[in-house]
């Protein structure tokens, strides 16, 4: 990972689609649930982290947090539906993600212009082993409120991470965020969720 | 069939007495078309009523007795393909105590039952039943108790439209001479034909119109989308992306701004590209998979891979059918007045359909591709339009300061073309398109129409 932008993002294909459908479908089985309080801390730890990166927007540590090979995805039904034949509100890939940094990080997205002020609550957090080994999914419940042009509103829903372990830390490989809104008509959602 | 039945709103809640002689004028429109609460009442009248307005597309109610709700204005509206096939719009209003009967967005069902009182209707609109009627003295034969209805509701290639005015001209009529961009939008995918396939919902706390006076502006393009051409370019890959022709002297390039009548006008990129296969795909931005699928589509297709991935590339037109309609890129987008300030704007995403087999299996691969860059614009350039509109309604707080100015070319000689059909075409970033639809507003708002709704009869 040099950090510059990414040229290419060669991941997205087929076979990507056909496993990011299939690790999000049945992750969350009681039998599934990683019992030990120190592995639900550290991914708690990360789970802040990201949060006070975000309220701090310092994006370009943000995106450290993330696999060089990444997914940002913000469905646009209650069910996710399927993104080969559905648009969804973000289906951000690692080039798109860093996109979207430049855009916030330029002084003519006038979306942001004053920069939306976040404070972001996380919690409910419940970790899940799969079938990969040192890959897991990590259920959340998060409040956003945001301050931007006068007005304050919230954002409200779930989030699933699914991580993996890098040295003795962890990597975000998808971050799934699920608005309880998401269906309906959304004011100004340009701030990274 | 149906009977129709004349609206009568009784005076104190009749038109409002505007002067729109003064408020429309040949280079300026006054203030109040925006922020006034009873001028966006008789616009719920005289507009969203009075023409034909965009309601639902066919491919949400692809088979009978399947349903998908809407609005007419702010009127809740079940657009339906009934049990016997036809399309209607019913008033989603139970006849009874006015509850509406239907609380789905999407669905399929042969009738609604009112959870109220239990009052059941089909799907035509018919009252059926209603629970102990031995209490009740009045006929419900009375045609009176069925679901009111849209009287005119017509289609245009799955486009579903309804009015209120039994005085509006035809459909096809209505849409006139941009039915031949709306056709040639429709034309350049297999069969002719897109279905719907989910959407980039949002809303702006604004009036209407600023989205619509926006949808043939081709003067705000390079400053309100500043941060998107510039994302869209950072990556310094071959050749400029996106909307980079309107960087320098757009006004000199082959693009132009038309305005069609009845309030319709276009905005045509096209002829800034070379008229080949591939030149559209060229100018996109990057977009995830584009690699991947590009390459699976040109093994896949050889020479017919540049005109799969045109159908993945943003189309470079804006057709907006007058009031709220807006074809663009491969979008469907939707306006929905929700108040004089707030207004919900709909990108529906547009999938391609190839029943025939065109693309030798590979239209899967397309619609991956074309989710992705349907995706790009709501994102990271229409956020930052309706900022702008935000704070437009913001600034016409300012009471004194009375007009909007939309005058860019007037009075400019030889600037403008006028065809024998009166179509009128202008350089791209002209204000025509402004002056001639709130012309057509103007004698809307004048005329007061006399609104019906339907219901439906024996027989």
């Amino acid at each position: 990972m040099n950090g510059g932008p990414s040229q290419s993002a060669l991941y997205i294909d087929g076979h990507f689609y056909r496993k990011l459908l299939a690790d999000f479908a049945d992750w969350q089985s009681d039998e599934r649930e990683a019992a030990g309080s120190g592995l639900r801390e550290g991914c708690r730890m990360l789970l802040e982290k990201e949060a006070r990166l975000l309220e701090q927007r310092r994006y370009q540590d943000w995106l450290k947090l993330y696999a060089q090979e990444c997914l940002y995805w913000v469905p646009a039904t209650p069910e996710s539906g399927d993104p080969r034949r559905q648009v969804t509100i973000a289906f951000d890939d690692r080039r798109r993600l860093e996109d979207r940094v430049f855009r916030l990080q330029s002084d003519y997205a006038w979306s942001q212009r004053p920069a939306s002020r976040t404070a972001r609550l996380i919690s409910n957090v419940a970790v899940f082993s799969t079938a990969e080994e040192g890959v897991l999914m990590v259920a959340s419940t998060f409040l956003t409120s945001e301050f931007q042009a006068g007005s304050l509103r919230t954002y409200a829903g779930r989030y699933t991470h699914r991580l993996r372990r890098r040295g003795d830390g962890w990597e975000i490989l998808v971050k799934q965020v699920s608005l309880i809104d998401c269906d309906q008509n959304l004011r100004n959602p340009s701030i990274i969720l | 069939m149906t009977k129709t039945e004349e609206l009568d709103f009784g005076s104190a809640h009749g038109y409002g007495a505007f002067d729109f002689d003064y408020l429309v004028q040949e280079d300026r429109v006054h203030r109040r078309l925006y922020t006034d609460p009873t001028i966006f009442r008789d616009e719920m009248k005289s507009i969203f009523g009075g023409v034909w307005v965009y309601l639902a597309h066919e491919s949400q109610i692809p088979n009978k007795d399947d349903f998908v709700a809407s609005r007419l204005g702010l009127r809740p509206i079940i657009v339906v393909r009934d049990s016997g096939g036809r399309i209607r719009a019913l008033y989603n209003r139970c006849t009874h105590r006015g509850a509406t009967v239907c609380r789905e967005t999407q669905g399929s069902a042969k009738g609604f039952q009112c959870p109220y009182h239990g009052w059941n209707f089909l799907n035509s609109g018919k009252l059926s039943g209603v629970p102990w009627p031995d209490g009740y003295a009045d006929d419900f034969a009375d045609s009176k108790f069925n679901l009111a209805q849209v009287p005119r509701v017509e289609s245009y290639r799955g486009f579903i439209f309804g009015t209120l005015n039994p005085a509006a001209p035809s459909l096809a009529d209505y849409l006139g001479p941009a039915t031949q961009p709306i056709d040639e939008w429709l034309d350049r995918h297999p069969g002719g034909k897109v279905v719907l396939c989910e959407a980039n919902r949002l809303k702006y706390r604004g009036n209407w119109k600023l989205a619509y006076d926006n949808s043939a502006d081709g003067y705000h393009v390079i400053f309100s989308h500043r941060s998107l051409l510039a994302m869209e370019n950072r990556l310094a890959r071959e050749g400029e992306k996106g909307m980079s022709f309107y960087k320098n002297k757009p006004d000199e390039a082959p693009m132009y701004v038309r305005y069609f009548g009845h309030g319709h006008h276009f905005k045509d990129k096209r002829p800034n590209l070379e008229a080949r296969p591939g030149a559209l795909w060229e100018i996109e931005a990057a977009h995830p998979g584009m690699e991947h699928y590009e390459g699976e589509l040109r093994r896949r297709l050889g020479a017919e891979a540049d005109r799969a991935l045109d159908l993945a590339a943003s189309e470079p037109v804006n057709i907006n059918v007058f009031p709220n309609l807006l074809i663009l890129g491969n979008h469907i987008q939707v306006l929905q007045p929700v108040s004089v300030d707030e207004t919900n704007s709909t990108w529906y995403g547009t999938a391609i359909v190839d029943e025939r087999n065109e693309f030798d299996g590979a239209a899967d691969a397309i619609n991956a591709l074309r989710m992705r860059t349907l995706e790009a614009f709501p994102n990271f350039g229409e956020v930052d339009d309706l900022m702008n509109f935000e704070e437009i309604q913001n600034g016409l707080a300012a009471e004194e300061d009375e007009w909007i100015y939309m005058h860019r070319g007037l009075g400019i000689p030889g600037r403008l073309k006028t065809d024998n059909r009166g179509v009128v075409t202008g350089p791209a970033t002209d204000e025509v398109f402004m002056r001639e639809y709130m012309k057509e507003y103007k004698r809307l708002m004048q005329a007061e129409p006399k609104l019906v709704v339907a219901r439906h009869t024996e027989g």
